[in-house]
């Protein structure tokens, strides 16, 4: 992301703390003050940002090191640590059958719901921005998934999809797609349940990623897609060759704040897949929660929680370098 | 709204030449506009579709929704639902609900009380650590309390707190720190600062600046941050769910999930519960929706 730090700040002189003006520059003094700005401003900040700074370190950071900790301890079910083990919860982690079917199923989680999801956002974000009678409603009625719990979005499509008396299976009956007249078990087969969590997964990342870009369709200059129309460009072409392109900024924010949001995901397959046995449906954050909360083991967890949040930094980090989101257009 | 309302009008920058591009384009074409009014139909009820199984479901009996020949529309409207499914042997509900508030009210209330002061001060103060300040800030950004479960299960049971409303608390206040920072930051940093001195040479100190000077004039910032988190904490999951273990603590998105897999599930009891949960923060989030991307990207979308 491209937060631009040091551009939106104002300093004011006037005030005791704000003798440090200017930017600070290490190893200069400031040139209107003639003296660097010291550990004497940083002690004036705390009471501003220093409840922040608690929270973050307390609450975020911490805890984070607390994981990284545990991750070599034995951890006894009931909670009592037994001392270091090495590398021991790595290799449980890895030795696991099932986790490379996992870390793969993983990927394709990830990169299928970014990728519908980013391609239907961007047909939505076309109609609501076009003018028409109703629009703001329709723009009102996109943002409801975004607002509701995901876990109630969720139950509810879990409930249309129960053989017998769900109203998604009896619609897929009535309309032919399902030929058995209960209806067709979805969310007992792994396979099938999976692929649904990719669609409410899909559904609920829309109304985020279309605002984005319905963001982005807004700075684009009506000049530039009037010399596109001059140039006689169809739609089709000026899409691709000038819309396209001015929303760069706004689709890769959008894209790295929805791979981050998707791959740790819980609630989506807790319920759609929660209830199957064995492991055909997991993701490595379901895997996380089963070792957390079915086995007990927090020292293994804590250790897959470490795999995890490392996969995250290497996407994000390959994500930045080949698409650079920082770049200008 | 007119056929020829401005199409740039609801989010972000405005862009005057474009709106008199549009105007004259709509104003030939009404057929054109028919088919948009038909894909904005689509779109509206493909998006109100679960919402509305659910509120149809909510209204039926156990023995109507649970029937092996549903209909689709509820046959008699069953009101009082709303008032029985308070009490049922899965979870207490009610418990649940009153969770989910005090929750989601502290959470936001701490957010805005630790968020609003450092967005101000880095917002009109250079002072040597304020970079570093921010990239914390945005690194937190990155993370969510998912990733982090184990090690926040240990922290807390190390400092007493598992299954209270505290730890959730201090978990939602923090990983919804940096969205709040940000936003509040970009307003504050919007306000000349001009209007500050003038207010100090009037003899106010820097508190008073910031809440009779600053506030008035950066609200819709203060109000979107306030909304997003209240929203984010009212959802929140996956904490929750290893945080809190005793039924009556735990949020109404952990405890409506017990309902799953149950050999005989009361969905419309879940559906009523879902719809009570629902129509509040869909509010408040339609009053913001026009800060809504504005706000999430800012400074992050040139």
């Amino acid at each position: 992301m491209t937060i631009d730090i040091m551009s939106t700040t104002t300093d004011t002189s006037s005030t005791p703390a704000g003798a440090a003006t200017g930017r600070p520059r290490p190893g200069g003094t400031d040139s209107r003050t003639g003296r660097r700005p010291g550990g004497r401003d940083f002690l004036a900040s705390l009471p501003w940002i220093g409840p922040a700074l608690i929270l973050i370190f307390g609450v975020v950071l911490f805890p984070a090191v607390v994981m990284f900790f545990n991750s070599t301890r034995d951890i006894s079910i009931s909670g009592v640590d037994h001392g270091s083990v090495g590398f021991d919860n790595y290799v449980e982690v890895f030795s696991f059958p099932y986790f490379w079917p996992i870390f793969a199923r993983t990927i394709v989680w990830v990169v299928v719901v970014v990728a519908a999801t980013v391609v239907i956002s961007l047909g939505l974000a076309q109609v609501l921005n076009k003018a028409f009678p109703g629009r703001r409603i329709v723009r009102l009625a996109v943002i409801i998934p975004w607002a509701a719990s995901v876990v109630m979005t969720t139950m509810v499509v879990y409930y249309g999809l129960e053989p017998y008396f769900g109203i998604i299976n009896k619609f897929l009956v009535d309309i032919g797609l399902v030929d058995t007249p209960e209806g067709y078990g979805w969310t007992r087969n792994p396979a099938t349940a999976f692929a649904w969590s990719i669609v409410v997964a899909v559904f609920v990342s829309l109304p985020f990623t279309t605002y984005t870009i319905l963001a982005g369709l807004a700075t684009i200059p009506g000049d530039v897609l009037e010399a596109a129309k001059m140039d006689g460009a169809g739609p089709m072409r000026t899409y691709v060759s000038v819309i396209l392109p001015q929303l760069r900024g706004a689709l890769s924010v959008a894209v790295l704040i929805n791979i981050i949001n998707v791959f740790n995901s819980l609630p989506i397959l807790k319920v759609m897949t929660g209830s199957i046995p064995g492991y055909d449906a997991d993701t490595i954050m379901t895997l996380i929660f089963k070792y957390i909360q079915n086995q007990h083991k927090v020292d293994v967890a804590s250790a897959l929680s470490v795999v995890a949040f490392l996969i995250v930094i290497v996407i994000v980090a390959v994500y930045v370098k080949v698409v650079k989101p920082t770049k200008e257009v | 709204m007119a056929v020829t309302a401005p199409a740039f009008e609801a989010i972000g920058a405005p862009a005057p030449s474009n709106r008199r591009r549009r105007y004259t384009e709509d104003q030939v074409s009404i057929g054109r506009v028919l088919l948009r009014m038909l894909g904005g139909f689509i779109v509206l009820a493909i998006f109100v579709l679960p919402y509305t199984i659910m509120f149809f479901g909510s209204v039926k009996t156990k023995a109507q929704i649970r029937s092996v020949d549903p209909t689709y529309l509820p046959t008699e409207w069953h009101w009082e639902n709303y008032v029985n499914m308070w009490s049922t042997p899965e979870t207490p509900l009610p418990q649940n609900l009153i969770s989910t508030i005090v929750i989601a009210v502290f959470a936001t209330v701490l957010v805005l009380a630790v968020a609003m002061p450092a967005a101000y001060y880095t917002a009109r103060f250079r002072f040597p650590g304020r970079f570093v300040f921010l990239f914390l800030v945005i690194v937190t950004q990155m993370l969510q309390p998912a990733v982090l479960t184990s090690g926040l299960f240990r922290q807390f049971v190390t400092l007493g707190l598992i299954d209270t409303w505290a730890a959730m608390i201090f978990i939602n206040a923090a990983f919804n720190l940096s969205f709040a920072v940000w936003i509040m930051h970009s307003f504050f940093a919007g306000v000349p600062k001009e209007i500050d001195e003038a207010a100090q040479i009037d003899g106010a100190g820097r508190l008073t600046v910031l809440f009779r000077i600053q506030l008035p004039l950066v609200w819709p910032g203060i109000v979107t941050a306030i909304v997003f988190t209240f929203v984010a904490c009212w959802n929140e999951f996956a904490a929750s769910l290893v945080i809190l273990s005793t039924a009556g603590n735990q949020p109404l998105s952990v405890a409506l999930t017990k309902f799953v897999g149950q050999y005989e599930t009361s969905w419309h009891y879940v559906f009523g519960v879902s719809i009570v949960a629902i129509i509040p923060v869909v509010i408040l989030f339609m009053i913001i929706e026009k800060r809504l991307v504005g706000g999430l990207t800012a400074g992050s979308v040139k």
